[in-house]
């Protein structure tokens, strides 16, 4: 369980002494309760309060990092169920199985297109972040050589190999020793040897077991023998079992502080039926799965997959914003209308979406009210007739326009007056209140 | 130490609804978040109702208008080729013609066509008005009178009408959606405002306004799984009818569903991007909370039956 600042406090040197960059202990006590500082700051604490804090501090599932240089990706450290207590913290990653039974070619096709997977989307780098690899044909030498070709065709990225058989892993694992592989495939079968091979290849390790129980223990064998980078598979394949396994494995690591689940979690998602795949992909993105394993990559999968962990793993707490400018719709000529709104996210998609519908081309002027909507940002006094006014002059579009005329929102219909005295020269208009009257609206202006 | 897995009971229950007369479809009851079948009951399967509406769908994009090219001049074969070829466990028809910017239709003509289509078939309706709050309260109100007794879902009440549309609504012995805007304080407090009026609240659903995959979807996700949580660990009755999550219309306007191809080769095929993007909406919303939801592409219901039978 998470210790509160005061208890926290009590482990303390109790100097004062600064050195942490807090004014008191009890300031810093208070900073690594909310998990905004770390203990290495103190120069002076005992080994004992170490060892105390260290085990409570340690988030609940244990941070893991897969891949290497800037295509590594964080796993873990989660600390809540629900995405509105807490922002979710690591994306989860998204990984393709390819075989070893699979020709050169087509393990190049795999390589590539994972390569090739990486596109934008709100300023955010959206890609295929891991290759897994399986020995399905149980043979070493061809495990080998496939994770050589993904290796070389897939420079820099990420990748999982797949087996049960230690000396298979242990060859493998030689050419990809740079990137921080995961090792996947201990069991209760292997899993003191597996559990050697991935030490010795600073490998993170992959056990899988039958429940989360039988998960448990093999889990805390395994740090018994040395391993701490884990990641889990609990046996759910069907999405009954994953949101079963994955919410129980969840709660114990968040809500018992059960360290033997505290780790990352694999999920399998290969489907035959591609939206089916797409779907326990989904689930795996919203119920707590660190990675999820896919069969095919197709770009549209990959963009609402892509979309789908971006919207789950952003944070609540933050209005989502989109950036200050004029946005262009269709393609707006110097006679197109000008519009303004605020720039909260919804309210951007909504308007642009309704105007984007309309088919009418126009100038979106998107103001920074700190991500506040259209009626709250004006309670607020954030979207005024000066601020408005300030942001058409600084943005220049007047350069760009052949008219002075600016449609406001509806529910703003008040400040069409203060704002054309703020603004000499231009004409204020007042259009719908709300953006599903937009198309109708825009329609009508340009008859 | 042992791992004892940490199952939760709940105090509370999210109410069981059953629509139609002929062949009824029921929804909710479960004691549990969703799908958690582990440590409770979940009696019911969501529904999903095929969405159609009252005029030719000129407005909708090709790759959806094309399915129903054959049958969607009127609104009849429409319902009729839903229940008997898609096998449609539930119809939701929107009655979006009678918007004043569009075909403006008046009352009696929507509620002809109400009756036409509960004439042509036995699966449950739900009616739907066009979003244009004071059209709404009189349409919804001739819909509501011309499908007496069969038991349907009429909607969506909001704010400004719900007086007018419970009041039928209650008259003609339907169930009622009614809709607020992404806030779990106003689902709450349109649902008490509803209840006060003497409308019992075991037959109501809460729409507590779908956002789109990409766009707001997880303002929705996290309203609907507060809305959960407050039914099931705080046992508050208010936040206990279904939540519906009326998917199509929203995804089915995006430029993800739009975009070519051609113009986008990073987003890939066209046709897929559009049903996974109805898919994915909808899958996520059933895991958040929805117990009913509203689609349009046939690929994507599919999608998302297969995906109900694996949870279940």
């Amino acid at each position: 369980m998470a210790l509160t600042g005061v208890e926290i406090f009590k482990l303390l040197p109790k100097t004062n002494c600064k050195k942490c960059g807090h004014p008191t202990c009890l300031a810093f006590a208070m900073k690594l309760a909310q998990r905004q500082a770390t203990l290495d700051s103190c120069p002076d604490v005992s080994e004992e309060a170490k060892k105390v804090l260290g085990e409570a501090s340690a988030p609940p599932v244990r941070p893991i990092t897969l891949g290497s240089g800037d295509k590594a990706a964080k796993m873990g450290e989660e600390t809540v169920l629900f995405r509105h207590e807490k922002k979710f913290v690591n994306p989860c990653v998204l990984a393709v199985e390819v075989k070893d039974t699979m020709t050169d070619a087509e393990l190049a096709g795999f390589a590539d297109a994972v390569v090739s997977s990486e596109m934008d989307r709100v300023g955010q780098k959206l890609r295929i972040d891991a290759i897994f690899i399986s020995n399905s044909s149980g043979d070493a030498a061809k495990f080998e050589s496939a994770v050589k070709t993904v290796a070389s065709k897939a420079p820099g990225v990420a990748v999982i190999l797949s087996t049960t058989n230690p000396a298979a892993a242990e060859a493998a694992l030689k050419h990809v020793s740079d990137r921080k592989p995961l090792l996947f495939g201990a069991d209760d079968s292997n899993l003191e040897a597996m559990a050697g091979v991935a030490k010795d290849a600073k490998a993170s390790l992959g056990i899988s077991a039958k429940d989360p129980e039988a998960l448990s223990v093999l889990t805390e064998k395994a740090k018994t023998l040395g391993v701490e980078d884990i990641v889990m598979d609990s046996g759910a394949r069907t999405a009954k079992q994953i949101i079963e396994n994955n919410t129980l494995i969840r709660r114990a690591a968040v809500k018992k502080n059960f360290k033997a689940l505290g780790f990352p979690v694999i999920t399998f998602a290969q489907r035959e039926d591609p939206m089916l795949e797409a779907l326990v992909a989904s689930l795996g993105i919203t119920k707590y799965s660190s990675i999820v394993v896919l069969s095919n990559i197709e770009r549209w999968k990959n963009l609402a997959l892509f979309t789908l962990r971006q919207n789950i793993y952003t944070d609540p707490q933050v209005p989502m914003q989109v950036e200050q400018k004029i946005y262009k719709i269709g393609e707006p000529t110097p006679e197109s209308p000008l519009i303004i709104t605020t720039n909260f996210s919804l309210t951007y998609f909504i308007v642009s979406g309704e105007v984007e519908n309309s088919k009418v081309p126009v100038r979106l002027a998107v103001m920074d009210c700190e991500g506040l909507s259209v009626l709250t940002a004006w309670a607020a006094g954030k979207f005024t007739a000066s601020k408005i006014a300030q942001f058409i002059n600084d943005s220049g579009v007047e350069k760009e326009i052949s008219h002075k005329e600016l449609i406001i929102p509806g529910y703003v219909a008040i400040l069409s007056g203060s704002i054309e005295e703020k603004l000499p020269g231009w004409k204020v208009t007042v259009g719908p209140r709300e953006a599903n009257a937009m198309p109708a609206y825009l329609k009508s202006r340009s008859n | 130490m042992a791992f004892a897995a940490p199952k939760e009971s709940y105090s509370g229950k999210v109410y069981e609804v059953s629509i139609g007369t002929d062949k009824t479809a029921v929804f909710g009851g479960e004691n549990v978040l969703p799908f958690h079948s582990f440590e409770g009951s979940t009696p019911n399967r969501p529904l999903i109702a095929y969405e159609i509406q009252d005029v030719p769908p000129d407005d909708w994009v090709e790759n959806v208008k094309k399915v129903y090219a054959d049958v969607s001049k009127d609104p009849v074969t429409w319902a009729k080729y839903c229940q008997d070829t898609l096998k449609a466990r539930a119809i939701a028809l929107r009655l979006v013609g009678t918007h004043p910017d569009r075909e403006n239709r008046s009352a009696e003509d929507a509620a002809k066509t109400v009756r036409e289509v509960l004439d042509a078939i036995s699966v449950p309706l739900i009616i739907l008005g066009s979003n244009n709050a004071e059209k709404d309260a009189s349409v919804l109100v001739a819909a509501s009178g011309a499908a007496k007794g069969k038991n349907c879902i009429i909607g969506k009440a909001q704010e400004a009408n719900y007086k007018t549309i419970a009041a039928a609504a209650m008259a003609n012995n339907h169930k009622m959606a009614a809709m607020s805007e992404l806030d779990i304080n106003l689902s709450k407090q349109l649902n008490i405002l509803i209840t006060q009026m003497g409308f019992e609240k075991e037959r109501l659903v809460t729409d507590p306004m779908c956002s789109a995959l990409g766009y707001g979807l997880e303002y929705t996700y996290s309203v609907m799984e507060r809305i959960r949580l407050a039914a099931l660990t705080q046992n508050d009755a208010t936040m206990q009818p279904p939540l519906l999550g009326d998917v199509g219309m929203y995804v089915w306007k995006l430029k993800e569903t739009q975009a070519s191809e051609a113009d986008l080769p990073m987003w890939g095929a066209l046709e897929q991007r559009g049903i996974a993007w109805e898919t994915i909406t909808a899958g996520a919303l059933l895991v958040a909370g929805a117990e009913l939801l509203i689609m349009r592409h046939p690929e994507a219901v599919r999608a998302v039956e297969k995906f109900i039978e694996e949870l279940i």
